[in-house]
């Protein structure tokens, strides 16, 4: 993600003090990782170099940084473009899993327990998404179903290979 | 639209019809086999008048009697045939003595050599029934030895039990309708246009239409069969492209496979039922399968009617459903049954019988066209109304235990299928109720009350011949099972010895059975009464007076025999005339053993009044044996209530069997329906099983189903059935009486076929009920 | 490792089933404690149905153990098995389970019904349960006439409406889509915590199986504890 374009998303609704935009970041975006406070001052920095924010004011005060950060032109334009262009979608290609499992045949250790540890693994993280899916707000569901199909795709993966295992075995033994 | 377009899509359909897979292959089989059934029984039903004139064609072709007074003399084409009939486990047997009396004599059609003395000829059934363990008792009875069979043409069933046995002497006994001597066998007088009177007419009418009713609504039954799998396979025809009508056709074509594959089926169970015929005996009546023989053109009649009527049902069917491309779609909430054309029909029924009322006294003629329309009408009306009776009812039913809910909710969705399902039952009830109630209202005309006491006497024997009175009356008592026999002695005697004017009875007897026959205040051995008081005591009063010369047993013919005289002594007593156990009240002489004369031995006749011991069985076929014993030609006599008409008897006979026929086939005709309404819910089943409903819960549950409609349907079944029987009775100018009894046989008979298709669902049921049927696989 | 853990609630080891030539179960071990809710997980045909059946005292095993509640449910006839299944336990299926004339309310209360309640009494405890399923403006409807979700709601209702000890769910959201499963087990979950009842759920859908606390996976007739595995 990139966190550059979505400080200045929400700089677009108007001027913030580092510490708000970094507040407004997780909030909404945050969930289990919220932003390291160097990192919005670095990003912002980075920002102001590139003429995409300007700075609208400064606070006296006791912390670190009190400045308050406006979106320049240029920068509206640079969300625009970069919401209009399409996420490159995530080709899986590298799975360590599947590393593991063939590894495992090729050692001949037993892969179908690997792959039920693996699904209890899954099955564990799902549990806590469901969970605080319902006891969270709409934002929180829909970002936890996101996690959620992602890792049943996976688990759907593991089936699927849980069930050819034999086949494979066949195959990378050759 | 073109006749191609329409052949193109019946055939489209037959095809279907055989390819759709085991599901196809299943409906078309049911419907087949259901048609079959139906045609089956409409091809016994065409070949019935033929079996029966055939069976009546050789039973006239062996008549031996010819009832002519005159005696025929002996010649050297003459036999001599004693009538020996005789019943044996309530069953009739045949039985015939036979003495040729020249090489010409004529042989009775079915045997090929007359039986030597002692021997005799039996029909198969016989055969079997002598060589079984249960014919032990009739062994006895009939001391001959076996030499062969009667062949087919000497019998009118394959069950008859009938025997010609060869005996010599018969010349001595010679008595029209018992003995007789005779040159041929056959008609003896060609009967005098005997065809059957209006009412017997009116009630074979009946019989037939009523029966085929059942077995028509039976037939539209079973082209329904798997109908909503069907629709849902025409629902996907319909998603590839064919149109509303199409689908029609096709489904027409379908229904139009099915009935020719019963066609098929209904000649093969015809013909496999024809050699089963043989094998049994319905209420006296058995039939050899070669009688079975449906008439060409009826059998072309039923080959064009039943695919025909096929496809109206099914168009008919499809009327009120439309097939959607995506499902099929009942026209959303039916229209409601309405009533007014419903009651049109039976009205219009009475209407038609109305103006025939009272014309079958005399020698009215009804119309047959009219009897039949009204009967149908009336009972089709019937099957108008079920449905809506059952949809008004079950509307109003509520509350109760879970298996009643679950029955009544059922049938609230769907009592359209529940009514059609018992109007067959209704039909056959309701008809059988009117014609049991004009059979039994008729029956006074072909019945005669006979006037027996059954309490006092239950049999009685004559035996002819030199036997004793002591020693009659002693093996009647020792016979098992008798609880008494009272043994009098009768004769005659008359004023001459030949031809005389006036004659008396004479009983000779114990006092104990002498009071059987007359009160008397007084009674010792060695006394004689007269009998007075009695209607025609005349001949008494001139006779039986002391001093006078009376001559027993004289002789009505011109030949001579010698007749005892005796001078009737002083002292004689006086006694009251009563009733014997047959009803009979004598006049004449009552003589005690010790006062009768030595002289007065010819002519001897001995009547014994037999009494039983419920708790001994056999004892009616030991007393015949004993009979026998002393007289092949003993009469017995078994003393009833009642006698009916032989013609009636045949008529009531063929309802029985007809009706059996007809409630097996419709009880055939429920199961399928109930096996395949469980099919479709197995799923439903096993889930409820499996939270925890017990079996008794849904099998109660089937019974209610079937129940509630049946109950209703009997309800209004009885109603048209006395309705109808009432107005058939006024046609044949009777008074109208229900025999209720009848009424509650028939509508048991109707719930004892829901209870049997309940029980032979059950084992489906319980089956379906197994959680295997939760596998999803 | 016991076999029949302390606590149990519901405990099976060495369950062995066959059905002609197909083994279904081949040693099976099993156990649950109450308002636990175990997933039941595997390929189809792993013998995870049998499995449940055999549980719920549904079918015999072949062979092996299965106690409820301490007591041994070898020994039950089958009219004992199927008391326990009316008052003890509940049951949601993944379709074809509601009576089809019966109005959604009388589905409902049926099981209580069955039990020798009372209409008037069966039927309001029955809406009760409907409402806590947001299913209770659907009373007066039959099956056909209401949607799948409603549907297995109802149905849910009509397992919980005994107050079951075990509620065994045979792929509950199997003929759903995702938002009306996920609404189905979430309803189902809860009102199961809400009463104590353990939850025996059979399924293939890890995202059912996360409304679980644990699973135990099937494969091929054995069944493997992953709690306990690992």
């Amino acid at each position: 993600m990139s966190i550059g374009h979505t400080l200045l998303g929400l700089l677009e609704s108007g001027p913030r003090h580092g510490y708000d935009l970094k507040r407004a970041f997780d909030e909404k975006f945050g969930h289990d990782r919220p932003l390291h406070y160097g990192q919005v001052y670095s990003t912002m920095s980075r920002l102001l170099k590139n003429g995409l924010v300007e700075v609208d004011g400064i606070e006296a005060g006791d912390g670190p940084e009190r400045k308050r950060y406006a979106i320049t032109d240029a920068g509206v334009s640079d969300v625009a473009l970069w919401l209009a262009t399409p996420e490159k979608p995530e080709p899986y290609l590298q799975s360590t899993l599947y590393t593991k499992v063939v590894l495992a045949l090729l050692t001949h250790r037993n892969a179908a327990d690997l792959l039920d540890t693996q699904r209890s693994e899954h099955l564990r993280m799902m549990r806590i998404l469901t969970d605080r899916k319902r006891n969270g707000d709409l934002a929180d569901q829909l970002i936890c179903d996101h996690a959620l199909f992602h890792l049943e795709a996976d688990l759907r993966w593991l089936e699927l290979t849980a069930a050819r295992l034999d086949k494979l075995a066949e195959a990378v033994t050759r | 639209m073109s006749a191609g377009q329409w052949s193109r899509d019946l055939g489209m359909g037959a095809k279907f019809a055989f390819t759709g897979g085991r599901e196809g292959w299943v409906r078309v089989l049911l419907t087949a086999v259901g048609v079959g059934l139906g045609v089956a029984l409409l091809l016994l039903t065409t070949a019935l008048p033929g079996a029966i004139k055939a069976r009546d064609d050789r039973g006239s072709a062996r008549d031996d009697f010819t009832y002519i007074s005159e005696a025929k003399p002996k010649a050297d084409d003459t036999l001599i045939i004693a009538r020996t009939d005789s019943t044996y486990h309530s069953e009739d047997i045949r039985g015939r003595l036979t003495e040729p009396e020249g090489p010409k004599a004529p042989l009775p059609p079915g045997i090929t050599k007359f039986p030597a003395p002692g021997d005799m000829v039996v029909s198969p059934a016989l055969d079997r029934l002598l060589k079984s363990d249960s014919g032990k008792l009739l062994r006895e009875r009939l001391p001959y030895r076996v030499t062969g069979t009667i062949a087919q043409s000497g019998l009118i069933g394959p069950a008859e039990l009938a025997y010609y046995a060869g005996a010599e002497g018969l010349g001595k006994r010679l008595s029209g309708g018992k003995v007789e001597r005779i040159d041929y066998f056959g008609p003896s007088v060609k009967p005098p246009g005997e065809g059957l009177d209006p009412v017997l007419l009116l009630l074979v009418l009946m019989v037939f239409t009523v029966l085929l009713m059942p077995v028509a609504v039976f037939i539209a039954a079973a082209v329904r069969f798997g109908g909503e799998r069907r629709d849902r396979r025409l629902a996907a025809l319909r998603l590839v492209g064919a149109d509303g009508r199409m689908t029609r056709r096709i489904a027409a074509g379908e229904a139009l496979a099915g009935s020719l594959l019963g066609l098929v089926f209904g000649t093969a169970f015809f013909l496999a039922g024809r050699q089963l015929v043989a094998l049994l005996e319905v209420r006296d009546v058995s039939l050899f399968p070669s009688d079975l023989d449906p008439s060409p053109a009826l059998a072309l009649l039923v080959a064009a009617a039943v695919p025909a009527a096929a496809v109206l049902v099914t168009l008919l069917a499809l009327r009120g459903v439309v097939i959607e491309p995506l499902g099929v779609v009942r026209t959303t909430k039916p229209p409601r049954r309405r009533l007014w054309w419903r009651l049109l029909l039976p009205l219009a029924g009475l209407g038609l019988l109305y103006p025939m009322v009272g014309q079958g006294n005399g020698n009215g003629d009804f119309n047959e066209w009219m009897v039949i329309g009204g009967t149908v009408l009336l009972l089709v009306g019937i099957t108008a109304l079920l449905p809506w009776i059952v949809e008004a009812v079950v509307a109003r039913l509520n509350s109760g235990s879970v298996s009643w809910q679950l029955a009544v909710r059922r049938l609230q969705l769907s009592s359209g299928t529940a009514a059609r399902l018992v109007n067959g039952i209704a039909v056959a009830v309701a008809g059988a109720i009117a014609l049991q109630m004009l059979f039994s209202g008729v029956e006074a005309a072909y019945t005669k009350e006979t006037d027996n006491d059954v309490s006092r006497a239950q049999m009685t024997v004559d035996v002819r011949g030199g036997a004793s009175q002591e020693k009659v009356a002693r093996e009647f008592a020792q016979t098992k099972g008798v609880q008494t026999a009272k043994t009098i002695t009768t004769t005659y005697v008359g004023e001459r010895t030949n031809n005389p004017e006036t004659s008396i009875e004479v009983a000779v007897g114990s006092c104990a059975a002498l009071r059987e026959v007359a009160t008397l205040k007084s009674c010792r051995d060695g006394e004689i009464y007269r009998i007075l008081g009695g209607e025609y005591d005349e001949g008494t009063r001139e006779l039986a007076q002391a001093g006078r010369t009376v001559y027993f047993d004289p002789s009505y013919t011109d030949y001579e025999h010698p007749a005892a005289a005796w001078k009737v002594p002083a002292g004689l007593k006086t006694a009251a005339p009563r009733e014997d156990p047959t009803g009979y009240a004598r006049d004449g002489l009552l003589i005690t053993p010790r006062a009768l004369p030595a002289a007065a031995t010819a002519g001897l006749s001995q009547k014994v009044y037999v009494r039983f011991d419920p708790s001994v069985p056999d004892s009616r076929d030991n007393v015949r044996n004993t009979a026998a014993r002393f007289d092949p030609l003993a009469d017995v006599y078994n003393m009833t209530v009642s006698e009916q008409s032989t013609q009636f008897r045949s008529i009531r006979t063929g309802l029985f069997v007809g009706a059996t026929c007809v409630l097996v086939l419709i009880g055939a005709s429920l199961l399928v329906s109930q096996l395949e309404q469980l099919r479709e819910r197995k799923k439903l089943l096993s889930s409820l099983v499996a939270f925890g409903t017990r079996r008794r819960t849904l099998s109660l549950s089937v019974l209610w189903q079937t129940a509630i409609p049946i109950t209703l349907g009997l309800v209004l079944a009885s109603t048209v059935g006395l309705t109808l029987g009432t107005v058939l009775l006024k046609m044949t100018g009777t008074k109208v009486t229900v025999d209720w009894l009848s009424v509650l046989t028939m509508t048991g008979i109707g719930a004892a076929v829901v209870l049997v298709v309940t029980l032979l669902s059950m084992p489906p049921l319980l089956r379906l009920m197994r959680p295997d049927g939760l596998r999803t696989e | 490792m016991t076999h029949h853990p302390a606590g149990s609630l519901l405990a099976a080891s060495g369950l062995r089933k066959t059905y002609g030539p197909t083994t279904a179960l081949d040693g099976a071990e099993f156990s649950i404690h109450p308002g636990e809710v175990v997933a039941v997980m595997g390929p189809s045909g792993s013998g995870k149905s049998t499995l449940l059946h055999c549980l719920a005292g549904i079918v015999p095993p072949d062979a092996g153990s299965i106690t409820y509640n301490g007591q041994e449910m070898a020994g039950l006839s089958d009219t004992q098995r199927s008391a326990l299944r009316r008052s003890e336990f509940g049951f949601v299926f993944q379709f074809g389970q509601l009576v089809p004339e019966l109005t959604c309310v009388e589905n409902v209360a049926l099981p209580l019904r069955l039990n020798g309640t009372g209409r008037k009494e069966a039927e309001r405890t029955a809406l009760a349960w409907m409402e806590r399923l947001e299913v209770d403006d659907l009373g007066a409807k039959r099956p056909g006439e209401v949607s799948g979700g409603q549907g297995q709601r109802v149905a849910v209702a009509r397992a919980l409406v005994t107050g079951p000890r075990v509620l065994f769910a045979d792929e509950p959201t199997g003929a759903l889509d995702s938002l009306n499963g996920e609404r189905v087990m979430e309803l189902l979950t809860e009102a199961a915590r809400s009463t104590n009842a353990a939850v025996v759920l059979v399924t293939h859908e890890a995202r059912v199986a996360a409304y679980s606390d644990r699973e135990i996976v099937v494969r091929d007739g054995k069944s493997r504890d992953m709690e306990r595995a690992v």
